[in-house]
């Protein structure tokens, strides 16, 4: 079977497989939708409709496109990716660079709360321009550190939101 | 004529010294993120939302009409720079807008593109300045029905009009009426699908939400498949036109005004229809048909004024029903609820400074469009060079910092992640983001509606389509499943054979 919509250099029973596990996820998100409804105690409501009518709608929904959805891609449907200027499809999802990504990201909600925002933002742009393949860490982290002190000047005296100011109380 | 007393006022408002900075700042900041690739005036709101947190809501609301249209026009300026659309609405107008950058003619696409937004823009909010109060007076007799039969019309005009697979939209449209969900139910109190965590209780965040669908997944999508040869970028000078431009540019500006604004105003649908079929008109109208394709400056013109009047309709049944047909008044309407407000039928009354201070800070924000973006268009396409990883780690670095002063704590940033690797994994599989966010935000009223109209008729079926009006829109609603399909099949026979035989051929 072709795939005219779809352009991935992986074979087509993969990316068939993939979009199958979407159907999956919907599955399982409806079905939990539905058991969530279930479990709630009955209340006395006037009319048809209480707390769990719209969740076993919306769990009837999410299983019936699951079931079109699979149907879809076993009768051959893909879905298109998203383009875009900066996105080349011409090779499949860099998980390396995600991956790094990722970890900016969770390092910065790990820090936030300890070493406050001018040092864990700090983080956030480094790890993530590092991420994208910037190979210039004297450049970058000096822009990382004037972009996070900065902001947390803005937010905390400008905006009056509190952003937390960690290890660096007293020098800001 | 109340409105226009109503309108002064917010003039009186609006113009406050204070006021006009807000605006002018708006105005500024809007442009320059919106002007970045990939950004679209709904992430640009919900970017530079926390910015507003500590104003009051009419200053708020000021700062965003700013935004609002800076946003759209940054956007445009990207699409014809760079051919890359920040939203889809703008699709139509990279394809002859480009043409005319690479043709040496960037400069007369974006004054074409400016001024025809300053115009439309400022008809079109004068028809919703006009046309408001006349919706409100019909919205004060709207019932639980009318309202419930509105929303399925918005979530299935959102699904059916919006990208190429109608299953994707769905399921996309399911996934954000589920998040829409979680939190306590307002009528019974009790918790549904919140997994017993206290933080989700109080249901999720739209500005979380919004920021992750849009800002965090872009960015994870993007990074997975960043293209690592640098982009095209078409220098530009400063916008103008010379009078043959003009003379082909005002009858489409006014052309696309006329299409945009009906449009926009009914619940159903957003601007990727009517730009598109003002491209149509004025390459049918044009006298230079052989420029079609290669840089046509009435393709510019006409879908630009289209998408700005557009963008005023919409802001019709969002400010008179609290209902949004598109991903920017989601966003927006999310804003509205973060200060307590809820649009609609009562707005006016309730709120006027608000709401005309915000009509009047969006005739105010065109002007400064207008007055910034011709001059500055060279700076403007500067930032378009802006290196990747600072661009992606830049939106990143604010998402996090607006996901977080929201509510000062860390579960919403690693909600910001989770809902980040949802919308990478939708843009990876094809299931369009908007339906999503319009679930999520409309999903909650739609559920109160359709169970006070319960309420009314004890119980009975009925009760949902027992007025005129509830019967009308749900015949609209079968007009807009049913027709499309037909007509497709009735015009596309011979299409969908010739690939069929092209690949048996192979």
């Amino acid at each position: 079977m072709s795939t005219p919509s779809a352009s991935t250099t992986r074979g087509p029973s993969t990316q068939g497989r993939s979009e199958l596990g979407v159907a999956l996820l919907l599955l399982v998100l409806g079905g939990w939708a539905v058991g969530d409804a279930l479990r709630l105690p009955d209340v006395q409501a006037r009319g048809p409709v209480d707390a769990k009518t719209i969740p076993l709608a919306v769990g009837a929904l999410l299983i019936l496109t699951a079931l079109l959805l699979a149907v879809d891609v076993l009768r051959g449907g893909r879905g298109e990716q998203e383009a875009g200027e900066d996105v080349d499809l011409g090779h499949g999802s860099d998980w390396k660079t995600l991956g790094l990504l990722t970890a900016a990201f969770v390092a910065n909600i790990l820090l936030i709360d300890r070493l406050g925002w001018p040092v864990s933002g700090a983080v956030l742009f480094f790890g993530t321009t590092y991420a994208l393949g910037s190979r210039h860490p004297v450049r970058n982290a000096i822009i990382s550190i004037a972009l996070s002190v900065g902001t947390w000047y803005l937010f905390n005296l400008a905006l009056g939101i509190a952003l937390p100011v960690g290890i660096l109380k007293g020098i800001l | 004529m109340d409105a226009l007393t109503d309108l002064l006022n917010g003039f009186a408002t609006a113009a406050h010294p204070t006021n006009l900075l807000y605006a002018f700042v708006g105005v500024l900041l809007g442009t320059a993120i919106g002007v970045l690739p990939g950004i679209g005036p709904a992430m640009t709101i919900a970017l530079l939302l926390p910015l507003t947190y500590s104003l009051e809501p009419t200053q708020a609301f000021i700062m965003f009409a700013g935004i609002y249209y800076g946003g759209m026009y940054g956007g445009s300026t990207t699409s014809i720079l760079l051919n890359t659309p920040g939203e889809s609405a703008s699709v139509i107008t990279a394809i002859e807008g480009n043409r005319m950058a690479r043709a040496g003619r960037g400069a007369a696409a974006l004054a074409t593109a400016a001024i025809g937004s300053f115009v439309a823009g400022t008809i079109g909010t004068l028809c919703l300045a006009l046309l408001a109060p006349q919706v409100v007076k019909l919205a004060i007799k709207m019932g639980a029905p009318d309202y419930f039969a509105v929303m399925v019309l918005a979530f299935i005009a959102v699904t059916t009009v919006l990208g190429s697979s109608k299953v994707r939209g769905l399921a996309a449209l399911a996934i954000g009426l589920l998040i829409g969900l979680i939190g306590i139910d307002p009528t019974s109190g009790q918790q549904r699908l919140t997994l017993g965590i206290p933080e989700l209780a109080d249901g999720i965040d739209v500005v979380v939400v919004a920021v992750a669908l849009f800002a965090v997944g872009e960015a994870m999508w993007i990074a997975a498949h960043l293209r690592r040869t640098p982009v095209e970028i078409i220098g530009v000078g400063a916008a103008r036109m010379n009078r043959n431009d003009w003379r082909r540019s005002w009858k489409p500006w006014l052309r696309g005004t006329a299409i945009g604004f009906p449009f926009g105003a009914v619940p159903a649908g957003g601007a990727e229809i009517p730009t598109f079929l003002s491209y149509v008109t004025e390459k049918k109208l044009t006298k230079h048909p052989e420029e079609f394709g290669k840089g046509a400056i009435e393709g510019v013109a006409g879908p630009e004024a289209t998408n700005n009047a557009s963008a005023a309709g919409g802001l019709v049944p969002l400010l008179t029903l609290g209902i949004p047909t598109t991903a920017t008044a989601a966003v927006m309407l999310g804003a509205f609820q973060g200060y307590g407000i809820q649009p609609g039928p009562r707005l006016l009354e309730t709120q006027p400074e608000l709401v005309w201070g915000l009509v009047a800070s969006l005739f105010i924000g065109n002007a400064i469009l207008l007055a910034l973006n011709l001059p500055l268009a060279p700076m403007w396409a500067k930032l378009l060079r802006i290196p990747r990883p600072y661009l992606y780690a830049g939106i990143l670095f604010f998402a996090s910092i607006g996901a977080y002063a929201a509510n000062l704590s860390t579960f919403d940033l690693w909600l910001l992640l989770v809902l980040g690797a949802l919308g990478f994994g939708m843009r990876r599989f094809g299931l369009p983001v908007v339906p999503a966010i319009i679930g999520i935000i409309l999903g909650p009223t739609a559920e109160e509606q359709m169970r006070r109209a319960l309420q009314i008729s004890d119980g009975q079926l009925s009760g949902l389509y027992n007025t005129w009006f509830s019967k009308a829109v749900y015949v609209v609603i079968l007009l807009v499943v049913v027709v499309p399909p037909i007509v497709g099949r009735l015009r596309t026979p011979k299409k969908t054979n010739e690939p069929q035989h092209a690949e048996k051929g192979e």
